[in-house]
């Protein structure tokens, strides 16, 4: 784990560690077991082929759970996640690199908290966002 | 369920369960997203609230939209405090929107669920929106 980031370190406009990620068809069977998500387009290739797919998807909710991973490493042990949000807006298929990255937006301090807002965003290795969204966490602050 | 009934049901609770967060629950989640953070030993990752009951909302999709393909488009959390390990976590789904548009597929469903998330203390610790697409 990476030290503990405080308020005060943070720029708006700063980067976010990025985050690699290289789902398998394996890591697929894993997510529907624990998350119950048992969609058919997630590992029956015949069944996404013939919905006009090109083949088995990574299911949206599993990308925003590495954009979740990159955000809780990030803000560290000290920080709470507030608000995430994730818009799936391409596919993602299995044995295809995620790089899961993100910006820092704007900071402010509202209601006595140290509120970070950041663009958070899902790239496949082609460089395009599948998914977009935002975060916005509470960091410590050294004062 | 049609359309009309469902814009008819805005705001009310369709269902809702109840989830043990079990510490096999978490360490399988954990697993399958590959995130070995030692902070979800005792609590969970944000994320995996948006698991609870997903199994239901799929079914009941697959309900309203009969021999459907199902998508996700979106999802919006909020997070009100840590879910715990050993926390029992009760999820109420209702509708907050509905649109119906044509697509390249054919016509194309567009619903989406609100959750809230309540813990055994009925203390509100998460609120979730998910867009659910169905062709």
């Amino acid at each position: 784990m990476a030290e503990q980031v405080y308020f005060e370190d943070i720029t708006e406009g700063g980067e976010i560690d990025p985050l690699a990620k290289l789902p398998t068809t394996r890591q697929l069977v894993m997510w529907a077991g624990a998350s119950g998500d048992y969609n058919p387009i997630h590992y029956d290739k015949d069944y996404a082929l013939g919905r006009g797919l090109s083949g088995v998807v990574v299911p949206g909710q599993l990308v925003c759970a590495f954009l979740g991973q990159m955000v809780t490493d990030w803000m560290g042990e000290r920080g709470t996640l507030k608000k995430l949000s994730c818009s799936y807006k391409g596919m993602n298929y299995p044995g295809e690199a995620i790089t899961c990255k993100g910006k820092v937006l704007k900071k402010l301090v509202a209601d006595g908290e140290h509120c970070v807002e950041c663009n958070i965003w899902a790239e496949n290795a082609r460089g395009e966002k599948t998914v977009t969204g935002s975060a916005v966490v509470i960091l410590p602050a050294r004062s | 369920m049609d359309i009309d009934e469902l814009k008819g049901r805005l705001g009310t609770e369709l269902w809702a369960v109840e989830f043990e967060i079990e510490k096999g629950l978490v360490r399988r989640f954990v697993q399958a997203v590959d995130d070995p953070n030692p902070r979800w030993q005792v609590t969970a990752p944000p994320t995996l609230v948006l698991t609870v009951g997903i199994d239901q909302i799929q079914q009941w999709q697959a309900s309203v939209s009969p021999s459907a393909t199902l998508l996700h488009g979106g999802t919006e959390l909020e997070c009100y405090q840590p879910v715990k390990v050993g926390d029992v976590i009760r999820a109420s789904v209702a509708v907050a929107g509905v649109r119906e548009r044509p697509g390249k597929m054919g016509r194309m469903l567009f619903i989406t669920l609100e959750t809230s998330y309540t813990n055994q203390r009925q203390e509100a610790v998460a609120r979730s929106r998910q867009l659910v697409m169905s062709y």
